[in-house]
């Protein structure tokens, strides 16, 4: 897909005024159709999320908001956690590599006490949801799941990735729509995913914004990190 | 869906967020299927302290299970006979997988439903706020 079609794309992207359509076209749809080429492709874990789940307590239990095919669940099996995802495909993977704490839920609506968890990680799943003010929703929502102080850690993708093959920078669009694409024997197909890029900074206020206190935050390979503490 | 995770989902709707009986929800027309996993007592015994025994009780009674006792017991991880109801713990809680059914919330009558080992909270659209 050239850049003329996916700027055509994004114009079609900023018609469709409810931002929860916005995501069933640019993501939910998308993950459901690229979800078993995507899960091959997501096996190893991210350095700083393997720290987090290791230096939980032993038998806490958490929840992976967002857990795609499942690559966090069985970090460490000391801990009691459930893995939710919007899709249905990617969930389908997370069963089939062995997992069995799973569900189909919605980031915004999950079906969990409040105040129960020790702690939850979601990992490059915030930057999907299309307006500000639904991302920090989603923070809010998911540290309303925890006990008082129990702690979230979360990734999303950031502007700042000049030596990256995207090579997004400071001062472009952070709305992006980002090509996948799949190839099968001899067709080669692309989608587009929606995708927020944080700025530096961005994802400490949203936290903050929703109610939690940082306890870390920092930058490894094209992605911002935050561990937000519920007060 | 093991399980364990049933001590850990209520209703996803928000009118039904501080309702006593939306938790647990009711398992009814469940299919059940055995499945060999590790045995950790360890974990089976740190994790303890974190159910709901009650809605443990409940769920495995809608499942036709009511040989639990009804008070969790002491255990002493140490002490043999208590191996064996480590054991029944983990076959009930790790081992037992319900594979297709209805999982109904008694406050708000929703149904939702479980296919092929995997329970699905997403809202239609007039009940998502």
């Amino acid at each position: 897909m050239d850049q003329i079609s996916i700027e055509t794309e994004k114009d079609r992207f900023e018609n469709v005024k409810d931002p929860a359509l916005k995501e069933e076209t640019y993501v939910h749809t998308v993950y459901n159709e690229i979800a078993s080429h995507f899960s091959q492709t997501r096996y190893k874990p991210w350095p700083i999320v393997e720290k987090f789940l290791n230096s939980r307590k032993n038998y806490s239990i958490g929840l992976d908001v967002g857990c795609g095919n499942g690559k966090y669940l069985g970090v460490n099996k000391n801990l009691m956690i459930l893995g939710s995802d919007r899709s249905d495909g990617l969930i389908r993977c997370a069963y089939k590599n062995g997992h069995r704490g799973l569900l189909v839920a919605d980031g915004l609506q999950l079906p969990h006490h409040n105040d129960r968890f020790d702690f939850a990680v979601s990992i490059a799943v915030i930057h999907h949801f299309s307006t500000e003010e639904r991302r920090i929703q989603a923070i809010k929502h998911i540290l309303s799941k925890l006990r008082p102080q129990g702690e979230a850690l979360i990734y999303c993708w950031a502007l700042e990735q000049e030596n990256s093959r995207r090579g997004w920078k400071e001062g472009m669009d952070q709305d992006q729509l980002v090509p996948w694409v799949m190839k099968s024997q001899n067709e080669q197909q692309t989608k587009l995913r929606y995708y927020h890029l944080y700025k530096k900074g961005e994802l400490i206020d949203n936290s903050v914004s929703a109610g939690g206190e940082i306890v870390e935050d920092g930058y490894e390979k094209d992605n911002w990190w935050v561990i937000v503490r519920k007060v | 869906m093991k399980f364990l995770t049933t001590n850990f989902v209520r209703c996803a709707i928000k009118s039904c967020d501080g309702a006593v009986n939306s938790f647990p929800l009711k398992y009814s027309e469940i299919e059940l299927v055995q499945e060999e996993q590790d045995f950790q007592p360890e974990f089976i015994l740190g994790i303890l302290p974190r159910l709901d025994w009650p809605a443990i009780l409940k769920v495995a009674a809608d499942l036709g299970n009511t040989s639990l006792p009804s008070q969790l017991p002491e255990i002493d991880i140490n002490d043999p006979s208590n191996e064996i109801l480590l054991k029944d713990l983990h076959t009930l809680l790790i081992e037992t997988q319900l594979v297709q059914g209805k999982m109904i919330c008694e406050n708000c009558n929703h149904v939702y439903h479980i296919k092929d080992s995997i329970p699905n909270f997403l809202l239609p659209p007039h009940l998502a706020n």
